[in-house]
This record gives structure tokens, C-alpha cells and sequence, in this order.
């Protein structure tokens, strides 16, 4: 009796603390995180897709530089990519700021928390996003794209017809995993101090000492976020697949 | 070469007219392998030539090497009297001197491929209207009135809205085939294009294939269907190991095999 008593006060506690003004912080910490994510992620598509060309490139400098990027933002831990970002690019500007004398000796010019937050997480999505578009490149009937040339298709409209809607046909399964590391490495800009949904868990539970509850809270809006983007991929793979699968 | 080609040549129709295609000591290795050992060859317009030869002869090698889809290390090939212009690559090997001249000479030539190789994320329809929307700059409108007209010419035209995974082989090649049709090409090249058919779905294709020789089309074909070189083709071309064997008229080569490897070849086929 004793217990249920308790965990009726646990919830009613609970319930006080979101209503108090948490919960509506914490939904914009969720607005946040989505922002974080999808702005990550459109600017790991472009570098993905220049990275996988550079990878797939026949000239050896190009492979180069592709296969470091990979290799570098995928085998560093992306905490470190996102401190290296955020105050290694304030030092950057500080300094050269300072040189310009734009800023006095003393003041220092701080990287845009989230736009040093999107960088690197964009760029860590990147070097996952690149790894799809080239498996899925490699994946598209060979017949094809020299039917393509056969047809005195040009460079630019081989890529435009058959490239990049066969790519992202067959990249989309791909994509929905780096959308949800995407989600998970978008927690780790908290450090930036942008309020994302983790820095907002982190804040509630400093400040009112009940850790259990926000950060259970958080993880179950996580939970949410990323149980969500699931069928929607599905959904956008049964559609960009539908010339594979037979007609009802 | 043997001296029926010569003979053969001197028999063939020598207009004066510009050849439709023309080509001159073509050749081409694979490694240490020299797949085309020097081969010469002309189609006048209406021509329809059947290219024989036992897997390995280069027949194919050839063909893709009009349309460049092969770079022959050496000879030259005129469409329509145009030459298409090489230059020396970097690693010393030929290279198309103007891609954008072989683009242009590219659309004029339709290939017919083995594995049909239609664009599987269009629909049968979009495939026909790709290239002349996108590469001839035709009106869409009227791209789409001809492929039309060009499915029900093949049969498939309630396929049109289906996308090619969906169809059977033979639906697919005509498909194919009148995905090259809707390019108003100059010559059509067809590579091995009833090998990956299941056998009873052959006879559709090469049906369509025949009015297409009879409408007057021009033609390449590199086959192992005996009875369309026999009856529907105007010259049998045999290469044999890289090198043209004979050349002539083909109820006459099959009648009278002008050389024994030509006659050991049908022979094989006649079993």
C-alpha cells in the first residue's frame, strides 16, 4: 500500500513539474532535435553525394580524398568532431577576428552553437550517407546506364534520369538507419548549448533533482522520434520501390 | 581475308550513296587478347546484316564498337559519311576526340541489347519518351503520340503504364525495340537481342524484327537465329576469331559455305 501511495505522489509530481512549464520546454526541445536532424542531415546529403562521387571517381586523387573522409568521420567519435567544430571553429574565429581587429584582444567570437552543432553532425551524416550512395550506385543494373549512353544520354542527363532516381530508390532503406543516428548524434550538440531535447532533459533534471523522471521522459520521446521515422521510411521505400515489387 | 570476302564485296550493290555505316580496320584487345584483328565492314541504307559467329568471334565487340560503347584501339567508323573523330588519351590509348559529336552520332544509332536493359524505373511509356524528349529535344506531346503509335505497332500497348520488371521477356525486348524506334534512328544495331529469351517467346521478337527488315530499316544484327540471317537479312557477315570470314548473300552462304569454318559453324547449329 505503501508503495502505490508513493508512486501516486511520483506522478502527481510529475504531472506538476511538466505542467509547471517543463513540458512545453521539453516539446521544444523536440522541435529542436527535429531541426538539428533535418538541417544535419540535408547538409550530409550533399556532402555524401560528393563524397561517394569522389569515391567512385577513376582518378586516384579523388579516391583519396573520398576514402579519408569516411574513414576519418566515421572512425572518430563524433563528441570529439562536434568539440573540434564547435571550439576549435570559435578559437578559428576568434583569432581571426582578432587579427582583423575586428573584435579587441581580449573578446572572443563564438562559433554559432547551432550552426557549429549542424556542421559537424551534417558532416559525421555525410561520411555515413556517402557509404549508401555508393552502394547504391553500385547496385544499378550496369545494362542500364549504357543504355543510357547508347542513347546519346550526356553525362548530366545520365545522372539526372537514371543516376539519381535509381540511387535514391535504392538508398532509401540506407537512409532511414543515417536518419536515426542522424537523430541520436543531434543529443550530442547539447554541448554547443543549443536547447535540443537533451540539453532541455539535462536542464530539468539539474534544476528541479529529478533526474529519473526527465531523463525516462526524454528517452521515451527519443524512443518516439525514431519508432515514427520507421514506417515512414518503410512507406517511402515501398513507394520508390514500386516498380520492383508486382502490382496488386 | 580470304578471297571470297573480296569476291563477296565486288558482288555487293556498290551505289554511289554515302554508307549509312562504314567502317575500316577496326581493332581492339582485351588485355593481351585481341578480340577485333582488323574489321571492315559496310551497310548501305535498307541494308539488313546479319552477324554471325561462334561466342568469342568478336561479333559483339564490334557492334558496341560503332556506337562506342567499346573504344577500338585503332580503325575508324563513319556514320553517314561522318567520321567520328578519336584523339590520343593520356595512357596513350584512343579516345573520342568530341564526345558531344559522339553523343549526336549515338542517338542515330538505337541498340537492341541482349538484356534488354529498358530503364526499370520508368514506365514502359516513359522509357519510349526519355531519349527523344530529353536528348533530340522533341515536343513532349508528340513524343508521347509516336510512342503510342509504336507500342501498338509491337503489341504492348496496354503494357504502356506498367514498368519493365513487371513484363515478360519478349514484352520487354519489344518494348526495347520500340524504345529504339521512337529515336527515328539511321541504323538500328541489335546485340544478341533473342538470346535471353525463353525459346517459345522468341518467335514474338523476331517477328517484329522481320517487318522491320521489310519496311526497308537498316539494320545490324548480331544473331545466332540462323533462320532470320537466312531468310530475312540481305548480307551474312561470319567473323571468325576476330577477323571477317566471309561475307555475301545469304541464301548463297548457306547454300555453298564459302569457307570451311562458315560451313563448320552451321553445321553445328544444324545438329
Amino acid at each position: 500500500m505503501e508503495f502505490l501511495n508513493d508512486l501516486k505522489d511520483q506522478v502527481s509530481t510529475a504531472y506538476e513539474l511538466l505542467a509547471a512549464g517543463w513540458g512545453v520546454q521539453l516539446l521544444w526541445g523536440i522541435a529542436w532535435t527535429l531541426a538539428v536532424t533535418v538541417v544535419s542531415m540535408l547538409i550530409g546529403a550533399v556532402l555524401g553525394s560528393l563524397v561517394a562521387a569522389a569515391k567512385l571517381s577513376h582518378r586516384g586523387g579523388l579516391r583519396f580524398i573520398g576514402e579519408s573522409y569516411t574513414t576519418v568521420f566515421r572512425g572518430e567519435p563524433e563528441l570529439l568532431i562536434i568539440y573540434l567544430f564547435y571550439y576549435g571553429g570559435t578559437q578559428v574565429l576568434t583569432g581571426v577576428a582578432r587579427s582583423t581587429g575586428s573584435i579587441g584582444s581580449t573578446d572572443i567570437l563564438n562559433m554559432p552553437s547551432f550552426l557549429g552543432g549542424v556542421l559537424a553532425v551534417g558532416i559525421i551524416s555525410g561520411a555515413y550517407q556517402a557509404e549508401v550512395f555508393r552502394g547504391s550506385f553500385l547496385a544499378i543494373h550496369r545494362g542500364e546506364l549504357e543504355a543510357a549512353r547508347a542513347y546519346g544520354m550526356s553525362a548530366w542527363l545520365r545522372f539526372r534520369l537514371v543516376i539519381v532516381p535509381q540511387v535514391l530508390r535504392l538508398a532509401v532503406p540506407g537512409l532511414g538507419n543515417v536518419w536515426q543516428l542522424t537523430i541520436k548524434d543531434s543529443a550530442l550538440i547539447s554541448v554547443t548549448g543549443v536547447a535540443e531535447l537533451m540539453l532541455t532533459a539535462n536542464k530539468a533534471a539539474r534544476s528541479t533533482h529529478h533526474s529519473l523522471l526527465f531523463y525516462t521522459v526524454a528517452g521515451i520521446l527519443y524512443l518516439v522520434m525514431t519508432s515514427i521515422s520507421t514506417p515512414i521510411f518503410e512507406k517511402a521505400e515501398r513507394y520508390t520501390s514500386r516498380s520492383f515489387t508486382r502490382p496488386k | 581475308m580470304s578471297a571470297n570476302v573480296a569476291a563477296a564485296a565486288k558482288a555487293a550493290p556498290s551505289s554511289g550513296e554515302t554508307p549509312a555505316i562504314s567502317v575500316k580496320d577496326l581493332r581492339k584487345c582485351f588485355g593481351d587478347h585481341e578480340v577485333l584483328k582488323g574489321i571492315s565492314l559496310e551497310a548501305h541504307k535498307g541494308d539488313v546484316i546479319s552477324i554471325l559467329g561462334s561466342s568469342g568471334s568478336g561479333k559483339s565487340t564490334m557492334l558496341r564498337c560503332i556506337n562506342l560503347l567499346e573504344i577500338p584501339d585503332s580503325g575508324e567508323v563513319r556514320v553517314d559519311g561522318e567520321l567520328i573523330k578519336m584523339k590520343q588519351g593520356r595512357d596513350g590509348r584512343q579516345m573520342p576526340a568530341d564526345i558531344r559529336q559522339v553523343e549526336r552520332i549515338r542517338a542515330n544509332l538505337a541498340m537492341v541489347f541482349q538484356s534488354f536493359n529498358l530503364w526499370s524505373h520508368m514506365t514502359v511509356l516513359e522509357n519510349l519518351v526519355a531519349a527523344p524528349t530529353h536528348v533530340l529535344k522533341r515536343p513532349r506531346a508528340e513524343c508521347l503520340e509516336q510512342a503510342e503509335a509504336l507500342l501498338k505497332r509491337v503489341g504492348i500497348w496496354e503494357r504502356r503504364d506498367y514498368y519493365p520488371p513487371h513484363m515478360s521477356g519478349g514484352q520487354q525486348q519489344r518494348a526495347a525495340i520500340a524504345r529504339a524506334l521512337a529515336m527515328n534512328p539511321k541504323v538500328m544495331l541489335f546485340d544478341e537481342p533473342t538470346s535471353a529469351l525463353d525459346p517459345e517467346l522468341v518467335g514474338e521478337v523476331l517477328r517484329v524484327m522481320r517487318s522491320l527488315a521489310e519496311e526497308g530499316r537498316t539494320m545490324l544484327v548480331v544473331t545466332h537465329e540462323m533462320s532470320f540471317a537466312r531468310d530475312v537479312s540481305s548480307k551474312v557477315m561470319f567473323l571468325h576469331k576476330g577477323e571477317v570470314d566471309s561475307v555475301g548473300e545469304p541464301k548463297e552462304m548457306f547454300a555453298r559455305p564459302p569457307t570451311p569454318q562458315f560451313k563448320q559453324f552451321i553445321a553445328n547449329f544444324n545438329k
